[in-house]
């Protein structure tokens, strides 16, 4: 499996890469770990005549804890948000979801820019981000700008960022309540048949904020905002629970492939939305 | 064909200087320019952990890597680990513990399972069920893998005990 001919640049700095792209317009992409984009050049579904490898910009590396505010640099790998102690006790979710993300091998290479800037509606980073509330940050030739993470995404493989613009790194404030990502995969290494990320507030026995997104369930991530608001108020029992999938439901619109047909896939999201709210409650 | 490119490699101690495609993918330029054979081809779709290999120190899978990608870096692989004479003791716990049947899978599951060692020296069952879980044995079953990969943690464990 080789992929088409291409040339290879490895500029050190942002600018550098930004030029590169200026350049070689349509012709060109980036490339972070590669490790979705390498598989669709070797299966020739992408071909990439020129392409810019932004390892060596060190701008784009990093995580930053400022206070409540978390920022990682867009070539922070999954494995590094696993192993970064700070993260596991500010927003423990961005690791329950990283260490389901692939394998040990692909998680070294793989990274948090990648992932959601990519656009592939399996990737799980995109809906974990819009339940955060997170912000992208992106540097084209003139200006950088940001986009929150829930106006990113447009169709598959489709997002706000324009072709001569890079995202360079990923903010959000660390959440108050219970948190969990659930996910349903056929085999480790698989992109989700369902999956769900919640994030609850609680005081005493009620539910007083709930943000819900879901993984793999259209062509884009679905932030379910009717969903978080059915657990508001609530216990999050049997019957806020069921309004929650049934708004859930609602938002979401899966299609029939290699991981089943619809009626399995409501059924597999139902199930483990249930189980993350059941999850982050307990948390909460 | 693009123009091939000059790359520096550190492949087990020993620094390459070659020439090749961007595109060539690093476990191509280790197997055919190197004639370093350890790491298999198995899936080529980063699925089967064949071509595991270390590079920077961090398991990664080199049929999903350019040789570009990799230009400047260190690379360890299987050869790396141990010589006939003087096994890892991971190599000498697959043997011992049965560990490979066919033998394809078992220089990418040695590869990784070094790194998860360093990483984790004295992991549970479940913890190497975990971190080896990027590399696939068709033949096993995976038992003796798992206790293979123990056994040597406990071995590796033992011996840094006995040398302080």
């Amino acid at each position: 499996m080789i992929p088409a001919a291409f040339e290879y640049y490895r500029p050190d700095d942002l600018q550098g890469a930004l030029a590169l792209l200026h350049e070689h317009g349509d012709e060109a992409r980036v490339v972070a770990g590669g490790h979705s984009l390498i598989p669709m050049m070797k299966l020739r579904m992408a071909e990439v005549p020129h392409l810019i490898d932004l390892q060596a910009i060190d701008a784009l590396r990093g995580i930053t804890v400022d206070g409540n505010r978390i920022t990682l640099g867009a070539m922070v790998t999954q494995e590094e948000i696993i192993a970064h102690e700070g993260l596991a006790t500010l927003v423990p979710i961005l690791r329950e979801a990283a260490l389901q993300i692939a394998d040990p091998q692909v998680r070294a290479m793989g990274t948090v820019g990648g992932n959601v800037a990519n656009g592939d509606p399996g990737n799980d980073m995109p809906g974990l981000m819009q339940c955060l509330g997170a912000t992208f940050h992106v540097t084209g030739p003139d200006a950088a700008r940001e986009i929150e993470a829930r106006d990113f995404y447009e169709a598959a493989y489709m997002t706000a960022r324009e072709d001569d613009e890079i995202l360079t790194a990923v903010s959000f404030d660390a959440p108050n309540g219970g948190q969990s990502y659930q996910k349903q995969k056929r085999k480790i290494g698989d992109y989700a048949t369902a999956a769900a990320a919640v994030i609850l507030t609680r005081e005493g026995e009620h539910c007083t904020g709930a943000s819900i997104a879901m993984t793999n369930l259209s062509d884009v991530p679905v932030w379910a905002e009717a969903a978080g608001e059915a657990l508001i108020g609530t216990d999050c029992g049997e019957d806020a629970v069921i309004a929650a999938i049934n708004a859930m439901q609602e938002a979401i619109d899966p299609t029939e492939d290699n991981r089943g047909p619809v009626a399995f896939k409501r059924h597999t999201a139902g199930i483990i939305l249930a189980r993350a709210i059941a999850r982050a409650w307990s948390r909460a | 064909m693009s123009k091939k490119m000059q790359i520096t490699l550190n492949v087990n101690g020993t620094r390459h200087e070659l020439l090749a495609e961007p595109r060539t993918l690093l476990i191509h330029v280790l197997r055919e320019n190197l004639g370093i054979t350890g790491p298999h081809i198995g899936c080529e779709t980063s699925h089967c952990g064949a071509c595991t290999i270390l590079m920077n120190e961090r398991s990664i899978k080199s049929c999903t890597v350019f040789a570009a990608q990799a230009d400047g870096a260190e690379i360890t692989t299987i050869e790396g680990l141990g010589t006939p004479d003087s096994l890892h003791p991971l190599q000498e716990a697959f043997r011992e513990h049965h560990g490979l049947q066919c033998g394809f899978c078992t220089p990418g599951m040695i590869t990784r399972a070094a790194q998860l060692l360093k990483e984790n020296p004295d992991p549970t069952e479940e913890e190497v069920r975990f971190g080896m879980a990027g590399n696939l044995c068709r033949c096993t079953g995976y038992q003796n893998i798992v206790k293979a990969v123990l056994a040597a943690a406990s071995e590796i464990n033992t011996a840094k005990e006995a040398a302080q």
